[in-house]
């Protein structure tokens, strides 16, 4: 193989900083593909869940249990008609989606998915997380301006007033995350996303936990305003429905339509991973200085096994629960496919997560290892995902002047002063 | 190829400030005319950034962030102005500013 | 193995940096031109976003990259979104039947004209003033090293830290003029 490509095996550090530009590459594809694919999961799950949480079915006829509905919903919208409305602005209507689109997508070179698995680890990583994704706030105001139509120019003018407030909230709350990176020996702290979660992993706590309360509350405080951000329910004022249609993408159908979605899930999907790594620990498995030694760290590299094998089997449930009708005969045949191809996967973790201990071979160990960071990070990330469609489920929408209040009146004197709080204990306890 | 020296990023700047300089002094339309400020305050950013790499000390970065803060400053209040004088008179347009002219 | 990743590294930096130098130069400069020329005040505000961009690109050059990051999220996120706000408030129909420049353009253009003629000449006859040595400043700790230069080291009060407390002053002055001048008057 040539040189550029084994150069980077078994390196330590992220490709961005080892300076090698072709797995700088692959890891900006894998990524790329990924954040689509899990996009696509995500449609369907919300949609799943969304019904089974108002006792309704969810899509079931498009493949089994409608698993291949994402599919469906992409050839439908690319094959849309592309409407242009008539007096819109062609070329700002055209580059509204894109804006949305790149913001979204172009935090993802920071993102840490383990101690080297990310593209590059900025020194200043967490500031250029916020900037990028406070860009996307553009692409909305944009595309409601551009539509030449009232709902959306209402919509945008409430996304941004609402995307600029809580964006306070959100930066203050990240400020304090931060000042507890420098309670070490040389009272430094730091931005990088990576160096975040050494300094967890070094003071042996999550900073969700640090300072009882004042950790929780600051993430309580971001993880209320990442809501708002990503311009979710609760706080969907910039899309309300019974109110404004659509929001600011009212006049958008087709293709543009669907890169707004994209950037809207993909925006989901960082903030989530910017919670993960600043409060819960981001690559660390769970009670990593309590259960320790060598059984412990066997047992929790059994996870990523065990989690598809979990997987597998409520897929074969659903096999053998589906009617015995000539009918569903393909949909059956499909399923036990699907629940095939999660158990290879679970197995492959498994051989992976034993051939690692056995021997002390490098290559399965490292292999080994890197699973369990991936693993351990996109676990936590699906659970904030899972509590975005939880929360659409559960809470009514708040009132444009409610939903001000809170971000300027409740969430704002909050995280000051759990930053003000975090920097008087940090003093005194230091 | 030439390397890139202290006076590329300097006459960049310098068109930058140009730039700017030309929108502040010709447009009619007090939003341009913000914008065009902020053009200037960039084009003295970069000089300051591009001094500090030459230098290899940070205070050119500094001054820079100073004047970050100030270049929002300036647009907060002068968008706040922009809009008290769009109530009054219901046009942006700098021509018709002429409320002191009597 | 890690010699392997130095050598790619010092082979890599010579080779990008002159050509992202001109893309992001030309692209600052041709947006800068675009935004003074549009006629549609939502098209300047795009282009200037594109040129407040490729500036923090030629601040990443520069080895600044929190300036990078506060020109990003300041300018780009804050500044230019209050700019297509308050460009959505006020009315811009009016503006498109209007004339584009003021009727003192010939002047202005022949002003800063002369303007870039006098730079050009102040480069050109100061050249030893520019040296072409760039110092090569440590990226991976930047911004602690402008932290130290605002809030202080090791218990010293930092050299700006009076000067960083006044802009606080003044942005908080500047919210109370928008307040105040945005404020409806009864």
């Amino acid at each position: 193989m040539p040189d550029f490509v084994t150069s980077y095996l078994g390196s330590t550090l992220t490709p961005g900083e080892a300076g090698n530009q072709f797995w700088a590459l692959v890891y900006v594809f894998v990524i790329f593909a990924g954040v689509s694919l899990a996009v696509m999961s995500m449609n369907w799950l919300e949609r799943k869940a969304l019904a089974h949480f108002q006792i309704r079915l969810g899509p079931m006829r498009t493949g089994p249990h409608g698993l291949l509905q994402p599919i469906a919903d992409a050839i439908k919208l690319l094959l849309k008609e592309d409407i242009i409305p008539a007096g819109a602005d062609r070329f700002v209507f055209w580059v509204a989606p894109l804006i949305g689109l790149l913001a979204a997508f172009t935090v993802y070179t920071v993102i840490p998915f383990g101690p080297s698995q990310a593209v590059s680890d900025m020194n200043i990583g967490i500031l250029f997380m916020l900037g990028v994704s406070s860009l996307g706030v553009l692409g909305v105001v944009v595309a409601g301006w551009a539509s030449n139509s009232n709902y959306p120019l209402i919509g945008a003018l409430r996304s941004s007033a609402q995307m600029v407030s809580y964006e306070v909230a959100m930066g203050l709350a990240v400020v304090s995350a931060i000042l507890m990176t420098s309670l070490n020996e040389t009272g430094t702290g730091t931005l990088s996303m990576i160096g975040i979660v050494r300094a967890q992993q070094e003071q042996g706590v999550w900073f969700i936990f640090k300072f009882f309360p004042l950790g929780l509350i600051a993430f309580i405080v971001f993880a209320i305003a990442m809501v708002a951000e990503t311009n979710r329910a609760p706080f969907d004022m910039a899309e309300a429905e019974s109110e404004l249609t659509a929001g600011y993408h009212t006049e958008y159908s087709g293709l543009r339509w669907s890169l707004f979605m994209l950037a809207e899930y993909a925006a989901m999907i960082s903030v989530s991973s910017i919670a993960v790594t600043l409060w819960l620990g981001g690559w660390m498995r769970p009670f990593s200085r309590l259960l320790r030694g060598s059984a412990w760290d066997l047992i929790f590299s059994l996870f990523p096994a065990v989690t598809f094998m979990g997987l597998a089997a409520v897929a074969f449930v659903g096999v053998v629960r589906m009617p015995r009708r000539s009918d569903f005969k393909v949909q059956k045949i499909g399923l036990a496919v699907f629940g095939w191809l999660l158990g290879f996967i679970a197995l492959m973790l498994l051989i992976i997560a034993i051939a690692g201990r056995s021997n002390g071979a490098a290559i399965p160990s490292t292999v080994n290892q890197s699973i369990g960071y991936i693993y351990w990070f996109l676990l936590k990330v699906a659970v904030f995902m899972y509590l975005f469609i939880w929360y659409r489920a559960t809470w009514p929408r708040y009132r444009f002047d409610q939903l001000m209040r809170v971000g300027w009146k409740v969430l704002l004197p909050i995280s000051l002063t759990v930053l003000v709080a975090t920097a008087i204990v940090g003093i005194l306890l230091s | 190829m030439v390397p890139i020296s202290t006076l590329h990023y300097l006459i960049v700047a310098a068109a930058l400030f140009v730039l700017g300089v030309v929108g502040v002094l010709t447009r009619r339309n007090l939003v341009v005319i913000l914008m065009s400020i902020e053009l200037i305050l960039n084009a003295v950013n970069l000089n300051l950034v591009a001094f500090s790499r030459m230098w290899g000390n940070l205070h050119g970065q500094v001054f820079s962030i100073f004047i970050t803060a100030d270049a929002a400053a300036e647009a907060a209040a002068g968008l706040g102005i922009l809009i008290a004088f769009f109530r009054n008179k219901e046009t942006v347009n700098v021509d018709e500013i002429d409320l002191l002219k009597w | 193995m890690n010699s392997a990743i130095n050598a790619t590294n010092a082979t890599m930096a010579p080779v990008a940096t002159p050509y992202f130098f001109y893309g992001l130069a030309t692209l600052a400069i041709v947006s800068a031109f675009l935004v003074i020329t549009r006629r549609n005040v939502v098209h300047s505000a795009l282009a200037l976003i594109v040129t407040l961009l490729s500036v923090a690109g030629l601040y990443l050059m520069l080895y600044a990259p929190f300036v990078a990051g506060v020109q990003i999220i300041v300018y780009a996120g804050g500044v230019m979104v209050l700019f297509l706000f308050v460009i959505m408030l006020v009315n811009i129909d009016r503006s498109y039947k209007e004339k584009r420049f003021s009727g003192l353009w010939p002047i202005g253009l022949a002003a800063a004209s002369a303007l870039f003629t006098l730079f050009l000449f102040a480069f050109i006859k100061g050249r030893a003033l520019f040296p072409d040595r760039m110092m090569l400043l440590p990226e991976s700790s930047n911004t602690q090293q402008i932290a130290g230069l605002l809030y202080g080291d090791a218990g010293k009060m930092g050299q700006y830290t009076f000067a960083f407390e006044i802009a606080s002053l003044l942005l908080l002055v500047a919210i109370l003029a928008a307040v105040v001048m945005t404020k409806k008057r009864a």
